[in-house]
């Protein structure tokens, strides 16, 4: 009587799985293209990073450092990338580099574009808006699941889920962002004769700009968080270490990897975060 | 004087089917009722101008008034739902997008209330904006847009970006970037509202000696009368959408068309509006220098005066004679040449009210108002000060 009748329960998940199934089946070839493509890329940036001298690394940092923050905090982040070195998880540091790196960029690319769509399209925003939503508070196991299916383990599902929990924030904030641009200077722009195209690439995106980034910077750091699940994939770097860390119950070496992310997570943050703010100054 | 601009019966409703509301507005239901009604918003109103080549055209009203509606509706920011708008001899609503483009590149330049500069670009590029998307070269761009910071006074800062200049610089700015595009007529959206009142009435004058120069078609945007009736040759007042008269600001000030205009226009500082050639009088008597002494005092005595100008026979004046100074020399046999005065105070007959003020406090002769040195009319005193009263 006060149990919901049992006759009215129906998985609807059945017809996803189906679908991923289908999907699988019928478009192998487009995921394998993909794969392969993506894959491709993925390595070229995974050896250059392997291939840099460590020394080269830290003078890079700390330089960008130093140049948008101060000395005292380029120090810092070389002592903190240091460390990791002594951790000996110097490699793993660039695996994980390596999958932040490209899923951001990737994000960027899809991102920005579709920001400025929804920016302009009052009805592309009503869309977009659930997705993004469900793409930020889905459980991100939940995606992984068919990105196993559809590209295997590896890098390449770790990518892709990567991009799915890191794209909105960057995408959201473009199009707040361009939304932001006081009426009267688009208004400016347009009483000159203006384009549509000449409006967003010489007014709406620089006033934007600070904003954006701002985004960018916000989907670097979600990135960055995504790198333990990705790990559950089969994706390696410092997120595996910390995973087979709590497999083992190795408290030591959790605790080494872990603040191996924290050290990665700060410089990266700082570094983004003055280069966006460094946009803001310049006004 | 040609015909620059002709507004024409132009309307323009707000709201997910305006075309479907022009009915209505026909049918005679008032804005509110339109709004309760539909959900649509009349922002502007059957209106229709005429707008001369190089006139500074104010159109006034209080905000919510559609002003700003329609001025945007001129370089169609705002499509009008209905009406045409004729520039030229084109009706400027027919344009497809190239025309407008056209039309917005070389004809037609704004400015804006809160300046709407681009804070990413320095001053220079700024004012450049119009002929980058025009595709004029980098080089020659940039000399037209210096040419044109020079003209409004900011040389030397070129290179510093909006925000870090003053809201009167700013605005400056706004207006080098639509000098620099060398449109034939220029739209003003309230561009000193947002300027205190001291940099406020320094642009004003600015303006106004600008436009000297210039010699544009400019459509002038406020809500302050004063701003409204110094600067404008010609006045609209506009209420809810629609205009209640258009006239010279002196004829507003004599005959307003309705109690509405005439409460807006009490307040108003007539001294600055009113000119000396609206007040003078003609003279009652005027003394001719060869006339000599006696024809000068029975004029004086005739008409109750106690001091007469003097003028040559092509009324060029002389000087001015006084009932004392005259009988004196009637007595000692000199002649009127000798006696006559020169400490009167003079003024042209487009000078405002306010600057005869002073001169009326400097003197206790009536205010000659000369055209060259031709004698066209006195301002006694007294009348400087009845003129401010407003019937």
């Amino acid at each position: 009587m006060f149990d919901f009748p049992k006759s009215l329960t129906f998985h609807f998940g059945k017809y996803v799985s189906d679908l991923v199934d289908w999907l699988t089946v019928h478009w192998e070839g487009f995921f394998n293209g993909i794969r392969v493509g993506l894959l491709w890329v993925l390595n070229q940036l995974n050896d250059f990073l392997l291939w840099m001298p460590w020394w080269f690394f830290i003078l890079v940092v700390f330089l960008l450092a130093w140049q948008f923050k101060s000395v005292a905090s380029g120090i810092l982040f070389a002592c903190f990338l240091m460390l990791i070195g002594i951790f000996g998880y110097w490699d793993e540091m660039m695996y994980t580099l390596c999958l932040v790196i490209s899923s951001v960029v990737i994000s960027l690319i899809i991102g920005i574009p579709l920001g400025i769509l929804m920016a302009n399209s009052r009805r592309f925003e009503i869309i977009a808006k659930p997705i993004l939503d469900a793409m930020q508070t889905m459980p991100t196991f939940v995606y992984l699941i068919p990105a196993l299916f559809f590209f295997g383990l590896g890098l390449i599902p770790g990518v892709l889920s990567t991009i799915i929990y890191a794209l909105p924030p960057v995408m959201r904030l473009t199009n707040l962002a361009i939304r932001g641009v006081p009426d009267e200077v688009v208004e400016a722009s347009l009483s000159f004769g203006s384009s549509r195209w000449q409006l967003l690439t010489k007014v709406q995106i620089p006033q934007a700009l600070p904003t954006i980034m701002a985004g960018v910077n916000q989907t670097t750091m979600m990135a960055l968080a995504m790198v333990v699940v990705a790990s559950m994939v089969g994706v390696k770097g410092l997120g595996l270490e910390v995973l087979t860390a709590l497999g083992q119950i190795d408290v030591a070496k959790g605790f080494e990897a872990g603040i191996s992310i924290v050290f990665l997570a700060i410089i990266i943050d700082r570094i983004t975060l003055a280069i966006s703010n460094s946009f803001q100054k310049q006004r | 004087m040609t015909l620059k601009m002709e507004i024409k019966e132009v309307t323009k409703i707000f709201g997910p089917h305006p075309k479907k509301i022009i009915k209505s507005l026909q049918k005679g239901l008032s804005k509110d009722d339109i709004l309760k009604k539909t959900g649509h918003t009349v922002g502007v109103d059957r209106v229709s101008l005429e707008i001369n080549d190089g006139e500074m055209f104010v159109i006034m009203g209080l905000s919510g008034s559609g002003k700003s509606t329609l001025i945007r509706c001129f370089n169609l920011l705002n499509r009008p739902t209905a009406g045409s708008i004729i520039v030229d001899g084109e009706d400027v609503t027919t344009y497809d997008r190239k025309a407008l483009k056209d039309f917005r590149q070389k004809k037609i330049a704004m400015v804006f209330q809160h300046f709407g500069l681009f804070d990413h670009r320095t001053v220079l590029e700024n004012v450049a904006y119009g002929l980058e998307v025009r595709k004029v070269s980098q080089k020659e761009r940039l000399e037209i847009a210096q040419t044109s910071l020079e003209t409004v006074g900011l040389k030397g800062w070129e290179d510093k970006y909006p925000n870090e200049l003053s809201g009167g610089m700013q605005q400056r700015v706004g207006l080098a970037r639509a000098l620099a595009n060398d449109p034939d007529i220029l739209l003003m959206d309230e561009p000193f509202s947002a300027l205190d009142p001291l940099i406020r009435r320094e642009m004003q004058l600015e303006l106004i000696d600008l436009q000297n120069k210039l010699q544009k078609t400019i459509v002038f945007i406020t809500h302050d009368v004063n701003e409204a009736f110094k600067i404008g040759d010609r006045v609209a007042v506009m209420k809810d959408g629609r205009v209640e008269q258009v006239g010279t600001p002196e004829d507003i000030l004599s005959s307003p068309a309705n109690d509405y205009i005439e409460a807006f226009v009490k307040d108003i500082d007539r001294s600055k509006i009113l000119q000396a050639e609206g007040i003078m009088i003609k003279p009652n008597a005027l003394v001719r220098l060869k006339d000599g002494v006696n024809v000068a005092i029975k004029e004086m005595r005739s008409n109750g005066l106690s001091s007469v100008f003097v003028v040559d026979k092509d009324r060029q004046l002389k000087g001015i004679v006084t009932i004392d100074d005259a009988l004196t020399a009637l007595k000692e046999g000199q002649t009127l040449q000798s006696v006559i005065k020169h400490n009167y105070e003079t003024a042209e007959a487009e000078d405002y009210v306010q600057d005869l003020i002073d001169k009326a406090i400097q003197t206790s002769y009536p205010i000659a108002i000369l055209k060259g040195q031709k004698l066209l009319g006195i301002v006694p005193r007294a009348v400087v000060l009845s003129s401010l009263a407003s019937q």
